[in-house]
């Protein structure tokens, strides 16, 4: 009965959330999109996976001195979503390269785990993508062979269909919607990548506003600007968001905790700027894809826009000057 | 610890006042031509012999230089060093001064010569300002060249390249990671060092 009466400081309500479940959750939710890569690219996603976890978890394990290489969890999570944004046929120094990029540069020099400014995967990526950028970017990319875990994929070469070529390439929008076409081995699959975006919505790890706004202002801009180079029938917006990075982006990029706003505005302003700077980047850039760099200006934006976008307490009235 | 005073001027400039990783002074031309180690030294020599020049004679001035225009007369005694230095330059290193471009004019306006100029110069004796310009200016370069030489090795793959005493470091088979010879990649490399060299003053406890 005393127990019941203690008093105490807050916080009063714990979860039983910890850094470790929500990462044991994001690794779970990559599920089906690492099936659908081993599946189309075989035994180098594997490779590639495997070596950027390992790295990933090394160099944070080496920084903090610390034994347990696995930890919370957090760098194999961003090793993984690292390996996702790679092409299958890219060499495993790169990827070792980019993993440990992607903890020293991009979260252990702010301090660790919660106090980077940009999503570590993305720093990795696009350090690499400026290295090493015909490995990376294209324009040969290999052509998935499903089912063929030992296929040499690297043997046939197609562009992606963001290269503007889906129409030479005979590419369909079912089949870009199932994964089977070229492209970084965890943004092929659009069913994949949903699938995993609602169990993370499912679990409450994410919010909708911000792929939400993410993938809606890249199919309006889509379906405005896509013509012209694009006229066929995939000039649709919705081509826009299922070829590419778009979907990985928006669902296991921009959504990252750490560096996205926590306010309701914001988190809606800051995915309809992703998509305004994915567009602007894949219509009229020098890449053919802008989902790294979009991501990356948002999170430097993200401290203002929580700055800007704080919620009015409830009863709070404006203050007559 | 160094008991001559000229002494500490110049260690002074290159230890605890050093322009780059203790004052972060003249980071356009730190980031901007460090890409190889040739044009890293040919910047620090250059602004060695600018400020060292301007220095001296700003100091041996400085009775005669009203307070209310001592900007501008160190301006005009910079300037006139820094086109010394582009002549001297254009003619008989041409390749240096290419690379170096908009970088050599834009001395004029560097921080650490006018800081000097302000901080020391203007109220010390001439020979101490003589010493103290070879200090600042010795930090810079030093700075330069370490930052140069990662940024080399492993943007480019090569040591002093475009020099008679060229070395490709790694084989035939070896990409370099181009990022470090590109704005993002100094910036990079800056950070990493101040940082660096933060842990060691703390360390030897020279401040």
């Amino acid at each position: 009965m005393n127990d019941r009466l203690v008093i105490s400081s807050s916080p009063h309500i714990r979860t039983v959330q910890s850094v470790r479940s929500v990462m044991v959750d994001v690794l779970v939710a990559l599920g089906p999109v690492v099936a659908v890569a081993v599946l189309l690219f075989g035994y180098r996603a594997v490779v590639t996976m495997g070596v950027a976890i390992f790295f990933a978890m090394l160099a944070e394990s080496l920084w903090l001195r610390r034994l347990n290489i696995f930890g919370d969890g957090s760098a194999a999570l961003t090793g993984l979503l690292l390996a996702m944004t790679l092409p299958p046929d890219v060499p495993w120094w790169i990827t070792a390269v980019g993993a440990v990029t992607a903890i020293i540069i991009g979260k252990q020099v702010y301090g660790g785990i919660g106090n980077n400014i940009f999503n570590p995967a993305l720093v990795g990526r696009a350090v690499l993508v400026v290295s090493w950028g015909s490995r990376l970017v294209g324009p040969i990319w290999p052509q998935p062979k499903p089912f063929h875990f030992l296929a040499d994929i690297s043997a046939v070469t197609a562009a992606t269909p963001l290269a503007g070529e889906a129409e030479a390439l005979g590419t369909t929008l079912s089949q870009i919607f199932i994964g089977n076409v070229a492209g970084c081995l965890g943004e092929t699959s659009a069913l994949a990548l949903l699938l995993g975006g609602f169990w993370l919505l499912y679990k409450g790890h994410i919010d909708w506003r911000i792929p939400g706004g993410f993938i809606v202002t890249v199919f309006l801009m889509g379906t405005a600007f896509g013509g012209g180079f694009y006229n066929n029938s995939l000039t649709t917006g919705l081509f826009h968001v299922l070829a590419g990075g778009v979907l990985l982006g928006a669902i296991f990029m921009a959504t990252d905790m750490v560096t996205s706003p926590v306010t309701p505005w914001g988190k809606l302003i800051f995915g309809v700027g992703c998509g305004l700077i994915t567009m602007l980047i894949r219509l009229f850039g020098a890449y053919p894809e802008g989902v790294t760099f979009a991501i990356l200006t948002m999170n430097a934006l993200t401290p203002l826009l929580d700055k800007f976008t704080i919620p009015k307490k409830f009863g709070e009235v404006k203050q007559v000057a | 610890m160094i008991d001559n005073v000229y002494l500490s001027d110049i260690s002074r400039g290159i230890l605890k006042e050093n322009p780059i990783f203790r004052l972060v002074l003249g980071m356009c031309p730190t980031l901007a031509i460090t890409v190889l180690v040739k044009n890293g030294l040919g910047m620090g020599l250059a602004v060695i012999a600018v400020l060292t020049c301007s220095n001296v004679v700003v100091s041996s001035l400085r009775r005669y230089i009203p307070e209310q225009v001592r900007i501008p007369c160190y301006i005009v005694i910079i300037a006139t060093f820094v086109t010394i230095i582009e002549m001297v330059l254009q003619a008989f290193v041409p390749a240096l001064y290419d690379a170096l471009g908009v970088f050599v004019p834009l001395i004029v306006v560097n921080c650490i010569i006018l800081g000097r100029a302000e901080a020391f110069a203007g109220k010390q004796p001439v020979l101490r300002s003589l010493f103290d310009g070879i200090g600042s200016g010795l930090g810079f370069t030093l700075g330069l060249l370490v930052l140069s030489l990662v940024r080399e090795v492993f943007g480019n793959g090569t040591l002093l390249a475009e020099t008679k005493m060229a070395v490709q470091l790694f084989g035939a088979n070896f990409e370099p990671m181009r990022i470090f010879a590109q704005p993002a990649g100094a910036f990079i490399v800056l950070g990493l060092l101040l940082a660096l060299t933060n842990i060691v003053f703390k360390r030897l406890q020279i401040d």
